[in-house]
C-alpha cells in the first residue's frame, strides 16, 4: 500500500479521530486526537491490510519555542530554496506543527508484511500532559514511554511502571522540555548511606 | 522413616529469595548498566534493568548546535561502528534538505559502514566468547578488528571517533590503493573468523552455554521492537537494507542470514554469517563503484602547497592558481576539487568548498565563511523526517524536526539496542544466573547509543 492510500484508508476509517495528515518527504503522517490513540493503534496492529506489527519508536516533541530562534541568514535571503532531489518525493508540503498545543507525541510504526511505515502524531496540551499507554499492545512501549515521561513529563495512563528511565529518581524537571536550560546543573545525589 | 523426616524437614526449611545486584561496574556488563535480579536458588525469578549511567544529553545537545556539528556526537552513539551512525544522521538531514549525494559517495559510505559492521560483530562475538572463558578468541578477533580499523583510519584519519560523513557528502575520497589493502584485510579477517569458529563451535563449554539459553520467539521480538541480528536469529528476516533499501543496497547482491531457534547460539551464528555478507557487499561495491580521479593524472591538476596558494592569492597572482590543486597536508588528503565531484554534492549552500576554491577565489571564500560563520550555515526547510538505516544492532533511525533555524529543532535517535535491553527481563526470567552472561553478551549492549 502506498502512502496516499494508507493515509486515505486511516482518515476514512477514523474520520472523527484524524485531525490532519501529510506526506512530507515521503513519510506518511497522520495526526490523531489524544483520546483515540489506543483505538487507532489497535486497528493499525490488528487489521490485516495495515498489520503494523512494529512500534518502531515513540517519542515526543516540545513545540513551545518553534520558529523563535535564529534569524534566517543565508538561504532565506538568497531567495533560493534547496533543489529537491529526484529520489525524494516532495509533492506534499509540511503543514507545520500542532502549534495550539505544546507537546506532540510521535509514534513510528512499521509493517514487516506490507513494508509500509506510518507516523502518528498526537497533540497534547500543556496543562494536562497525559495520554493512554500503548504498552498493552506493544510491550516495547514500556521503556519508550518511561523515557518520554522522563524527558518530557508526559504521563501515560495505565502504564504499569512509570518511573524515570535515563535520569535518576531525584532529578527535578524534564530535560528535553524547551524551558529546561541546556546549561542547568543539578548535583548528583548519591546513596544516603 | 528417616528419609521421610529429612524430606519433611527439607520442605519446611525456610527459603527466601535472594537479591543479586549485577553492575553498574561489572566486567561482563559491557559499559555501565545495572541488573537487579531476584533469585530462587540459581534460577532468576525477576529482573529489573537500570540504565542511564552513560546519559550525556545527545538529543539536547543536538538542538543547540548546527547540523554539521552533530556529526561528532553521532560518533559516540554506537562507538564500535560510528560510521553507520554518521551515515544515518547525514542521510536523514539530506532527506530533510531534499538533496542527493553523488553516486560514488553512496558507494564510499556503504563500503565504510559495512567495514564498521564487521568490526562491530567481531567485537560483540569476541567479547561474548571472552566472558565464557575463551580469551584466545577475543584476542584473535580484536586482531582482526585492528586490520579493519587500519582501513578506517586510512579513510577517515581516526580509528574510533571518525566524523567521516558530512551533510551532503563525505570528508574525503577513498585513498589510492584502498581496494587492494581492503582485500588483504578481509583475507586476514576471514582467516580469523574461520579459526575462531573452529575454536568455539567444537568447545563444549561454549556450545553448552550458548545453546538453548535466552530464547525469544520472533513474535515476541517484534512486539518489543527488536530488529537486526538479534531478531533475525529468531527467524524473522527483517533487514532495513533489504526491506526498505536505501543508498545503493538495492543494487547489491547479498543474503540475510536467519536463525531458527532464537537462542544465543543462533545469534552467534547469524553474526558470523553477517560478517561474511558484509565483506561480500564491500567487495561488490568496490568493484561496481564509479571510478574516482587519479591524482597522478596530469589532467587533474598541478599540485601547489596550500600555504603557497594562500600567499599567491593574497598577492593577487591568481593566474598561477588556475588549474592547480591544493596540497594541504595529510588530514585533507582526498578532499581536493578533483575528488569533490564524486564524493560530495555540488549544492553550495550545504557543503564546504574544496580548499582550492576557499584559498583561490572570492566565491569559494564566501562560500566557506557563509557556512562556518555563527548564525549562518546549513539551513533546512521546516519539516520533520524519519530515516532508518541498518545499524550493527538493528534499525537505527533518526527523527529530525526543523523549524528553519540554523540547527535542528529536535533530533531523536531510535537506538537499536534500546529495544533489546527493554526485553531483557523477558529473556532472562526462568534462566539460570550463569545464563545472564551469554544472553547479555548476545544483546551487544552499547552504552553510548542506549543512554545517549
Amino acid at each position: 500500500m502506498n502512502n496516499a492510500e494508507l493515509i486515505t484508508l486511516i482518515s476514512e476509517r477514523f474520520s472523527d479521530a484524524v485531525l490532519g495528515s501529510h506526506d512530507y518527504r515521503g513519510d506518511a503522517t497522520v495526526m490523531v486526537r489524544r483520546e483515540s490513540l489506543v483505538e487507532v493503534a489497535r486497528a493499525l496492529k490488528d487489521e490485516p491490510e495495515l498489520s503494523m506489527n512494529y512500534l518502531m519508536d515513540l517519542t515526543a516533541v516540545d513545540y513551545s519555542t518553534f520558529g523563535e530562534v535564529g534569524a534566517p541568514a543565508f538561504f532565506a535571503s538568497s531567495g533560493v530554496s534547496i533543489r529537491p532531489s529526484s529520489v525524494i518525493p516532495d509533492e506534499d508540503p509540511w503543514p507545520g506543527p500542532p502549534l495550539e498545543t505544546r507537546y506532540a507525541l510521535v509514534c513510528h510504526f512499521f509493517s514487516t508484511a506490507q513494508k509500509h511505515r506510518l507516523r502518528l502524531v498526537v497533540p497534547i496540551e500543556e496543562d494536562e500532559p497525559e495520554v493512554d499507554t500503548l504498552s498493552e499492545l506493544w510491550p516495547g512501549a514500556n521503556w519508550l514511554e518511561r523515557e518520554a515521561w522522563d524527558m518530557f513529563g508526559i504521563r501515560f495512563k495505565g502504564h504499569p511502571d512509570l518511573r524515570r528511565l535515563l535520569m535518576y529518581e531525584e532529578f527535578e524537571g524534564h530535560p528535553l522540555r524547551k524551558d529546561y536550560q541546556v546549561d542547568e546543573r543539578q548535583p548528583l545525589i548519591g546513596p544516603v548511606n | 522413616m528417616t528419609i521421610t523426616t529429612t524430606e519433611t524437614q527439607g520442605a519446611d526449611l525456610a527459603t527466601r529469595d535472594m537479591l543479586l545486584n549485577i553492575g553498574p561496574a561489572h566486567p561482563a556488563m559491557h559499559g555501565i548498566v545495572r541488573i537487579v535480579t531476584r533469585l530462587e536458588g540459581e534460577q532468576i525469578e525477576d529482573v529489573d534493568v537500570e540504565i542511564g549511567y552513560l546519559h550525556r544529553g545527545f538529543e539536547k545537545m543536538s538542538e543547540q548546535v548546527p547540523y554539521n556539528s552533530v556529526i561528532p556526537y553521532t560518533d559516540r552513539l554506537n562507538y564500535v561502528s560510528p560510521l553507520i551512525n554518521n551515515m544515518g544522521y547525514c542521510m536523514s538531514v539530506e532527506k530533510l534538505l531534499g538533496i542527493e549525494v553523488p553516486e560514488r559517495c553512496h558507494y564510499v559510505r556503504v563500503i565504510v559502514s559495512e567495514i564498521s559492521r564487521v568490526s562491530d560483530h567481531l567485537t560483540c562475538v569476541g567479547a561474548t566468547a571472552m566472558e565464557l572463558g575463551a580469551f584466545t578468541v577475543f584476542l584473535y578477533m580484536i586482531k582482526a578488528r585492528e586490520y579493519l580499523w587500519d582501513l578506517v583510519e586510512e579513510v577517515s584519519g581516526a580509528r574510533l571517533t571518525v566524523s567521516y560523513c558530512r551533510v551532503g557528502g563525505v570528508k574525503a575520497d577513498l585513498p589510492e590503493g584502498f581496494g587492494e589493502r581492503c582485500a588483504d584485510a578481509f583475507k586476514e579477517t576471514r582467516k580469523v573468523i574461520a579459526e575462531s569458529e573452529g575454536l568455539l563451535l567444537r568447545n563444549r563449554i561454549f556450545t553448552d552455554r550458548m545453546e538453548g539459553t535466552g530464547i525469544l520467539s520472533a513474535e515476541d521480538a517484534i512486539s518489543y521492537g527488536i530488529s537486526g541480528p538479534f531478531l533475525r536469529a529468531s527467524g524473522a528476516d527483517y533487514d532495513v537494507r533489504k526491506d526498505c533499501p536505501y543508498s545503493i543496497y538495492d543494487r547489491i547482491d547479498f543474503d540475510v542470514p536467519v536463525g531458527t531457534k532464537g537462542d544465543n547460539m543462533d545469534r552467534f551464528l547469524v553474526r558470523i554469517e553477517e560478517m561474511e555478507q558484509s565483506m561480500r557487499i564491500v567487495e561488490q561495491a568496490l568493484g561496481d563503484m564509479p571510478p574516482g580521479p587519479v591524482m597522478s593524472d596530469p589532467g587533474t591538476g598541478r599540485p601547489i602547497p596550500a600555504a603557497e596558494m594562500v600567499d599567491l592569492g593574497k598577492m593577487g597572482k591568481i593566474a598561477k592558481l588556475v588549474g592547480g590543486c591544493a596540497v594541504a597536508g595529510p588530514t585533507l588528503e582526498g578532499s581536493g576539487r578533483a575528488h569533490r565531484a564524486g564524493t560530495a554534492t555540488d549544492e553550495k549552500r550545504v557543503m564546504l568548498p574544496p580548499k582550492e576554491d576557499a584559498y583561490g577565489n572570492i566565491e569559494g571564500l564566501m562560500q566557506q565563511f557563509k557556512l562556518v560563520m555563527f548564525g549562518h550555515g546549513v539551513r533546512a526547510p521546516k519539516g520533520e523526517v524519519y530515516f532508518p538505516v541498518e545499524g550493527a544492532n538493528g534499525e537505527l533511525g533518526f527523527y529530525i524536526v526543523s523549524d528553519g533555524g540554523p540547527g535542528a529543532y529536535r533530533v531523536r535517535v531510535r537506538p537499536p539496542c534500546f529495544a533489546i535491553m527493554s526485553a531483557l527481563p523477558k529473556l532472562l526470567v526462568g534462566d539460570m544466573i550463569a545464563d545472564i552472561i551469554p544472553t547479555f553478551g548476545a544483546v551487544n549492549m552499547i552504552g553510548g547509543e542506549l543512554d545517549r
